[in-house]
């Protein structure tokens, strides 16, 4: 029995039921009223549980109302908390002053699901933008998705700041750079940020939507769209969730399959690390670094190209395996590029800590405090440059990272949660990755790459938390009657991660803040879905 | 200092051990489009990248063509942070509802010739995500496209002779 079900069972003994419709077994679903759903936050809170995501599903065709979902994680426990709501009053109790990260997931339920968060302190939409319709959800099932939505005239209240001297520079949504579209207002006296207010939603593809029209199978496609740079972690993701559900369980996924969807997934995170480290260096105006650095990741994208059929292996992972196998030659190709890899990066490791001029910009500059960066309840890179030591390929090991004995990891771990903190633990990851992924080549278990995998039971949830390049990717998917996809959610680090970033930014100044953009790199696309 | 230059020299010139392939396909869409860049261009093709829409994928593709590999400024083309100074634009995505208003900004921001290149399938027809009520389809449902560039994402030698293409096309344009 899991500790956090264990309080909920304390603190409720009547009220608490158990879902067993939700898979893999590990992940417990309770049952709560509503009255109930702020409470079990509060309890849980006690018992220094993270709120890991919220979401809200529209049950009419399971012959429901709608249901509110809180997933927490503790350690390597994820527990989720779900309440009924009638369809004709479907509100609930806020979290949002348990925990922070409810803030934006419960504007975005209100905003698409229309369930009503009752007792948030700031109801203005997210994502939904103020010239669309204000009665349309797109996520309720009688919501045509096929339609084009008309115009309407509406404006959005920022937040103000005002005093002497305060003004205000609107960035966005077309950046300088080349990067996704969002907005960003700061509002600075002199050179000093004194807020930042972000807003998403300019590359909203009704996503989880468009999940509930695809088959199974065709839906993998989309999940390796959901955010181009993490087109591995998201497909992996994806997959792990339908097969929770398929009525097969993890093992019968070939073994190689498993290590083969790891080899992917570590080789996404260097290019991702390296392209990364190269960017942050280039903002300090240390252009060489980026040169030296994407060379680096192009030879990396060659070799997957060349192996297996795409530069960010896209389309390669599906529910029942991966669909290219790796030769006795492509491994040698691989071991030898990580050869040349390695030793290229550590001269350049080595010429970042050397730049004092370098170590100005990016020591002590947009510091996420540790006890800020638990409240928000980040994820990945930013939790871990933080102090936060968090990493699902450790506390909630997927396939193959379950054999600890085989599969060692290290996680590195900084406590100054700066701009130097978040390049570091990248520096580190990657040498991670060489390592984990020249242990993956010389011990990938022989036998097939792919199994059929049957469509999911009807009825049924199914769960999988994947730590992508940025962090912890969460799919919840759920099967309709018919056994089809009735809600697929999907939970990119993104979309905790943006407000870590809202809060490290003041007192900063205004150039340092591409800067800290750059190394927080949070996804658009995976936040605004 | 003394490593940075050490490493400069170590990498030297990366174009150089390029597979002959894909060197000789640089090189030849490269040589073209700077001779039409110097005569029409006056030596530089200055472009403008938007968003719309895309999940990054081309985006990290774009970013490729800027490497020391693909090195697309020494044909003169190189990426601006504004729209008011670009001759072309670089349009990514299928074009999601909530951005279709500022893509048409950049687009009347942006000077004569305002050639425009729509990148990847979504960008071609909206890809997998098509036209729904969050998205429009192609580039050219909200802004006039003079070529497209299929692909998912695209790879950076395709983007480069799609950038070709549209300024070999563009006397023809009004």
């Amino acid at each position: 029995m899991s500790m956090l079900s264990e309080a909920l069972r304390e603190a409720f003994p009547e009220e608490l039921q158990f879902d067993h419709r939700q898979h893999p077994s590990r992940v417990i679903c309770c049952l709560l009223p509503r009255e109930r759903f702020a409470e079990a936050a509060k309890v849980l809170k006690k018992k220094y549980a993270l709120l890991a995501a919220e979401w809200a599903s529209d049950e009419t065709l399971l012959g429901k109302g709608f249901s509110v979902y809180a997933c927490y994680r503790w350690g390597k426990e994820y527990l989720i908390v779900r309440s009924e709501l009638p369809a004709e009053d479907p509100s609930f109790p806020s979290l949002t002053k348990k925990y922070l990260p409810a803030y934006r997931f419960e504007r975005q339920m209100q905003s698409l699901m229309g369930v009503i968060p009752a007792g948030h302190p700031d109801l203005r939409p997210w994502i939904k933008f103020e010239d669309w319709p204000q009665d349309c959800y797109p996520l309720r099932k009688s919501f045509d998705s096929t339609e084009p939505l008309p115009r309407v005239d509406g404006e959005y209240q920022w937040a103000k700041a005002e005093g002497e001297g305060v003004y205000e520079i609107p960035v966005g949504p077309v950046h300088a750079g080349i990067i996704e579209p969002g907005h960003f207002r700061f509002q600075a006296v002199g050179e000093m940020v004194v807020n930042l207010e972000e807003r998403l939603g300019y590359v909203h593809k009704g996503i989880e939507k468009k999940f509930e029209a695809l088959s199974w199978h065709d839906a993998a496609r989309l999940a390796g769209r959901v955010s181009g740079d993490s087109t591995v972690a998201h497909s992996i993701a994806y997959s792990l969730a339908v097969e929770s559900i398929s009525g097969l369980t993890g093992c019968n996924i070939p073994e190689r399959a498993h290590w083969l969807r790891a080899l992917f997934l570590e080789r996404e995170r260097i290019a991702n690390h390296l392209g990364d480290i190269g960017a942050v260096c280039n903002d300090a105006a240390f252009a060489f670094m980026l040169y030296q650095l994407s060379r680096l990741r192009e030879l990396l994208l060659r070799t997957n190209l060349r192996l297996f059929g795409h530069r960010f292996i896209m389309d390669r992972v599906f529910p029942g395996g991966v669909s290219v196998d790796i030769t006795a030659q492509g491994r040698d190709e691989i071991l030898a590029e990580m050869e040349i890899v390695a030793k290229d990066f550590e001269r350049l490791v080595e010429v970042y800590e050397e730049s004092s001029s370098l170590e100005d910009r990016v020591r002590d500059t947009g510091v996420l405090k540790p006890e800020k960066a638990r409240e928000l309840c980040v994820v990945g890179i930013v939790a871990r440059a933080s102090g936060m030591n968090l990493d699902c390929r450790i506390f909630n090991p997927f396939p193959p990272y379950d054999q600890y004995d085989r599969l060692e990891l290290d996680v590195p771990v900084k406590v100054t949660g700066d701009v130097h903190a978040r390049v570091w633990v990248r520096v580190e990851e990657t040498r991670e990755s060489i390592r984990i992924i020249r242990y993956i080549l010389e011990n990938m278990p022989a036998g097939p790459i792919s199994v059929a995998v049957g469509d999911p039971l009807p009825e049924t949830a199914g769960f999988a938390a994947v730590e992508g390049w940025r962090g912890e990717i969460i799919y919840w998917l759920q099967a309709g009657r018919a056994g089809e996809i009735n809600r697929c959610m999907v939970r990119d680090p993104s979309s905790v991660n943006w407000l870590g970033l809202e809060q490290a930014i003041p007192g900063n100044i205004v150039p340092d803040f591409p800067l800290c953009n750059k190394s927080f790199n949070q996804s658009y696309s995976g936040h605004d879905l | 200092m003394i490593r940075i230059l050490r490493q400069i020299f170590r990498t030297g010139i990366v174009t150089e051990p390029l597979p002959p392939e894909i060197e000789a396909g640089i090189l030849q869409v490269g040589e073209r489009l700077e001779e039409t860049i110097r005569k029409r261009f006056r030596r530089s093709l200055t472009i403008r990248q938007v968003d719309a829409g895309s999940c990054n994928g081309c985006e990290l593709e774009i970013h490729a063509i800027n490497n020391s590999f693909y090195n697309c400024e020494r044909f003169g083309v190189h990426f601006t942070a504004s729209p008011r100074f670009a001759d072309m634009l670089l349009v990514t995505g299928p074009v999601s509802r909530n951005m279709e208003v500022a893509l048409k900004r950049t687009y009347d921001a942006t000077p004569f010739p305002k050639l425009v290149v729509a990148v990847g399938d979504c960008g071609c027809n909206g890809g997998i995500f098509g036209e729904s009520y969050a998205t429009l389809g192609g580039v050219d449902s909200v802004i006039p496209v003079d070529v497209l560039v299929p692909g998912c994402p695209p790879p950076p030698l395709a983007l480069l002779s799609g950038i070709l293409t549209a300024v070999d096309g563009y006397p023809g344009k009004k």
